[in-house]
């Protein structure tokens, strides 16, 4: 099975004039379809310089890059633009929706730069919208919507093009502790239906939800385990 | 082949997608968007007017032209210039009669293959034309013969032009121009009645139809004409005639030139070393002293376009990089989702080009109104708006659209699409 993600000894270094910043010190990691990956970590870690890399908005300094097999560490801006839109999908603390504009615009936004038409971006982001149980709000704007109901929004924006990898940047940051939960049982479900999830997160129970935890500190992967969830999983499937 | 089909289709949404966002922006911002569109729309205003007034000027010469006879040499006294200084030179030359104009006609019939063909003598008194209770002072009599309609072309509206027997016998008859038969006659068709010219009574056998004028000038709306033995002037001995001469369609003007020039100093009984004591005018020279007019008019037009278009740059650029920065977010966001760089650079050139076509609409409809207005307060002024002049506008605003967006558009689309996330 060709992993989703596969990065071997990956460096990310800022030049800062004087000084030089090692955000990531040779990370190694392979994430297999269907897998679902929390990352923890304290801030400075390098938690988002990788989640930034995963995302394909970064390039590494040096070491090597795959996803689905394809070289991202070469890749053109246009290129690596490509890839965010076909095979990731984010989705953000901040949700990051357009304000003015409906559910349904929202959603359809990653088919825009698809380059798909009018009806078939419009019937795929009702059927996004539906999954994540926004059946009958694909008219509202944000501000109209719940903080879940934003969430579940930018949700659907993420699984409209089908990606190989949803990549989550602490989604319940901005949200209280119960819809916190509604979120993550929302995950699990995608993560059920066969989706990718890697979750960046410095929750332990919002980490708990995912079935593998990596820690990362100084740049360096230090942890690398299932989760309860994980082994109950892994013995079930067994 | 495929590749680039998918590619343009994929921009076409993009650009829709820029055009909806770009509405957007603009009803959100409402002011701010009306107050960048304003130096696009003075500039467009600028730019119109001033292309209105040279077409109007233009058309107002060309009008006037037709009034003068197509292919008729004005021969005088004077020059159609500014003399200056030297009046008292072109003062001192002897006048022409209007027996001068039947002796040039005597030498054309005797010329063969003369590219002339008539000459018209005609002379200009200043008097108070009356009907009963109207009248109207400082009116122009034009004294001519029955010939006068063969060389400076015009229209009756009604009646006719007073005839040869008339012209030579020197009766009391009027050709009355337009607008001096409204004046004198508002409600009574003028014809068989008497107008007083200077204590004379004159029969009134027709009117000119309405010609126009070109800013005030060489009307003949304003004017009487009557058979130059019965004018005011006749009795007078220093009438000062002007002699009409019009050549053969189609002829050479430098040919018509020299012809008159031996027939008029065969006439006047010059010697070969003498100067010429006349001048021959031509409407060339009218045209001549319009050119300054029209290049000033243009010179201003354009620096003012040139200014406040300028202006308008500047602030929809400056507009834009603010745009920009609100936005980063936003920007990051898209780029997340898959935007190319090409998607972010339109979004932000769309968005100014779609402020200047504000302002360059707004602006067209503003100097449509302005010019219509002038119509009505300056209907002698002959106003021209084309459709060439909204092409031009149109292509104004978007070039300075696409001049002053490029700058911050081009900036989004290289933000750092991390760092852009980022923002707050």
């Amino acid at each position: 099975m060709t992993p989703v993600i596969d990065i071997r000894d990956v460096w990310k270094t800022y030049d800062l004039g004087e000084t030089q910043v090692h955000a990531l010190r040779g990370v190694s990691l392979q994430i297999l379809p269907n897998e679902y990956v929390a990352i923890m970590g304290p801030s400075g870690s390098g938690k988002s310089t990788l989640m930034n890399m995963l995302g394909c908005l970064d390039t590494p300094t040096s070491g090597h890059y795959e996803f689905r097999g394809q070289n991202v560490a070469e890749m053109s801006d246009n290129e690596l633009a490509r890839v965010r839109n076909k095979e990731l999908g984010f989705v953000f603390q901040s949700f990051n929706l357009l304000a003015r504009s409906t559910t349904l615009r929202n959603v359809e936004l990653p088919l825009i730069y698809a380059g798909l038409s009018p009806e078939d971006r419009h019937e795929k982001a009702l059927k996004a919208c539906e999954q994540v149980g926004l059946g009958n709000r694909w008219k509202h704007r944000p501000n109209e919507l719940s903080g879940g109901q934003r969430q579940r929004v930018a949700i659907a924006r993420a699984l409209v093009n089908n990606p190989s990898l949803i990549l989550a940047d602490e989604p319940t940051g901005n949200l209280d502790s119960r819809t916190g939960e509604e979120i993550m049982a929302l995950f699990e479900d995608l993560h059920r239906l066969g989706n990718t999830i890697v979750i960046v997160t410095h929750e332990d129970d919002i980490a708990a939800h995912a079935h593998r935890k990596l820690r990362l500190f100084d740049g360096q992967i230090v942890e690398d385990t299932l989760t309860d969830k994980g082994q109950a999983h892994k013995s079930k499937s067994r | 082949m495929k590749y680039a089909l998918r590619e343009l289709i994929r921009f076409r949404f993009e650009l829709y997608e820029s055009f909806r966002i770009a509405i957007e922006q603009v009803m959100q911002h409402k002011t701010r968007a009306a107050l960048t569109a304003l130096g696009v729309m003075i500039g467009v205003l600028a730019v119109t007017l001033m292309g209105t007034a040279v077409g109007g000027i233009d058309k107002g010469f060309n009008d006037s032209l037709a009034l003068f006879g197509k292919d008729v040499f004005y021969v005088g006294r004077w020059p159609w210039a500014d003399v200056g200084s030297d009046w008292r030179y072109y003062r001192r030359r002897p006048r022409f009669d209007f027996d001068d104009a039947q002796r040039i006609n005597q030498i054309i019939a005797q010329t063969p293959d003369s590219v002339l063909e008539m000459a018209v003598s005609r002379d200009d008194r200043y008097r108070t034309v009356r009907f009963e209770k109207n009248s109207i002072e400082g009116t122009r009599i034009v004294g001519t013969s029955s010939t006068y309609p063969l060389v400076s072309p015009m229209e009756l509206d009604e009646g006719r032009f007073f005839s040869e027997h008339e012209d030579a016998s020197g009766t009391r008859v009027v050709v009355l121009g337009y607008d001096v038969a409204e004046v004198l006659f508002p409600s009574v068709s003028p014809i068989g009645k008497n107008v007083v010219i200077h204590n004379q009574p004159f029969e009134v056998v027709g009117i000119l139809a309405r010609q126009g004028s070109f800013m005030g000038m060489f009307s003949m709306d304003e004017v009487v004409v009557v058979p130059q033995k019965a004018s005011p002037s006749a009795r007078w001995d220093h009438r000062d005639v002007d002699i009409m001469i019009k050549m053969r369609e189609g002829a050479d003007k430098n040919a018509a030139y020299s012809e008159i020039e031996g027939a008029v100093r065969r006439v006047r009984g010059l010697m070969p070393e003498a100067d010429n004591d006349f001048e021959i005018n031509r409407t060339e020279l009218i045209e001549a002293q319009l050119g300054p007019v029209k290049q000033g008019v243009t010179v201003a037009g354009l620096f003012i376009t040139g200014l406040s278009l300028f202006v308008g740059a500047i602030g929809i650029m400056n507009i834009t990089f603010v745009a920009v920065r609100e936005r980063t977010k936003e920007i990051g966001t898209r780029r997340a989702i898959g935007a190319p760089r090409r998607a972010i650079l339109t979004q932000f050139l769309v968005e100014a080009v779609f402020i200047c076509l504000i302002g360059g609409a707004v602006g067209l409809g503003f100097s449509y109104i302005l010019q219509e207005l002038g119509k009505n307060i300056m209907p002698m002024f002959p106003l021209v708006f084309s459709w060439k002049l909204m092409l031009i506008a149109v292509c104004a605003s978007v070039a300075t659209g696409i001049l002053s967006g490029f700058a911050p558009a081009l900036a989004a689309s290289r933000l750092d699409p991390a760092e852009a996330l980022r923002h707050d």
